[in-house]
């Protein structure tokens, strides 16, 4: 499988964890796990990348979609354990700016909290 | 070292092409961001061959050809689908893009900033797509 997506909620927590590779084919799925109104009932969504091995613009693209509407609903967007190679290609964008990218899961817990 | 693969055109064959630059580099020992910047970039270029030139028609087909020149890796992919128009491209704002929630739109900036050069060629109704990257 290309990509598998899961997620645990934890109170008004979604812990989303993304395992394989998002591209152009893959990032479909991500799209509509974000689009899913389900997750607007939730504050905090941490996005788990241990186990992201690749991102293209696709995937990026999918996250870019749903920032500014995450914002508006005060819905914090936090990733978390990136690899330094994807973590890379949001710098080449300057995303890592834009968005909340944070070492561990503690860490992300701790700004979630905020 | 085989150096070319030819797919068709569709989006479950961007994981093929991609491990094909991945196993055509491995000799080469690049570091892990060098190389995974070099493979996202012939996949960027392959995506947009095959979702925006060619419709994602399964009977329609890209062709790529890498060639190892002296410090230089050149990637050479070809296909016959609707030319790119380099005069219609536009660095994309990523902080519009945010605002508006645009999906699309930032793959060639990240080809363009990971590559020295790209070339963009027509002959007849073939097009050509030239990535150059220096690697030591």
């Amino acid at each position: 499988m290309p990509m598998k997506i899961t997620q645990e909620i934890k109170d008004s927590t979604v812990i989303m964890t993304l395992d394989g590779e998002l591209d152009a084919s893959s990032s479909v799925l991500l799209d509509e796990e974000l689009s899913d109104p389900e997750i607007m009932k939730y504050s905090k969504i941490l996005v788990d990348c241990q186990n992201l091995h690749y991102i293209s613009s696709a995937g990026l693209g999918v996250f870019i979609s749903h920032l500014q509407r995450f914002e508006d609903a005060q819905i914090k967007l936090i990733f978390f354990n990136m690899q330094d190679k994807v973590r890379n290609v949001f710098e080449i964008l300057g995303l890592d700016l834009l968005m909340t990218i944070v070492s561990d899961y503690e860490e992300a817990r701790t700004i979630a909290n905020e | 070292m085989n150096n070319s693969i030819r797919v068709n055109c569709t989006k479950k064959n961007l994981k093929l092409i991609r491990d094909f630059v991945t196993e055509y580099l491995k000799a080469l020992a690049l570091s892990d961001i060098l190389m995974n910047q070099i493979v996202l970039a012939v996949d960027e270029i392959c995506a947009n061959l095959i979702i925006h030139a060619n419709h994602e028609d399964p009977a329609k087909y890209l062709t790529l050809t890498i060639h190892n020149l002296s410090g230089q890796i050149k990637f050479e992919i070809a296909d016959n689908g609707v030319a790119f128009q380099r005069t219609n491209y536009k660095e994309p704002d990523i902080q519009e893009h945010i605002r508006l929630g645009k999906k699309g739109g930032v793959g060639i900036a990240l080809v363009n900033r990971i590559m020295d050069k790209v070339e963009f060629t027509t002959n007849g109704s073939q097009n050509t797509c030239l990535l150059y990257k220096k690697i030591n």
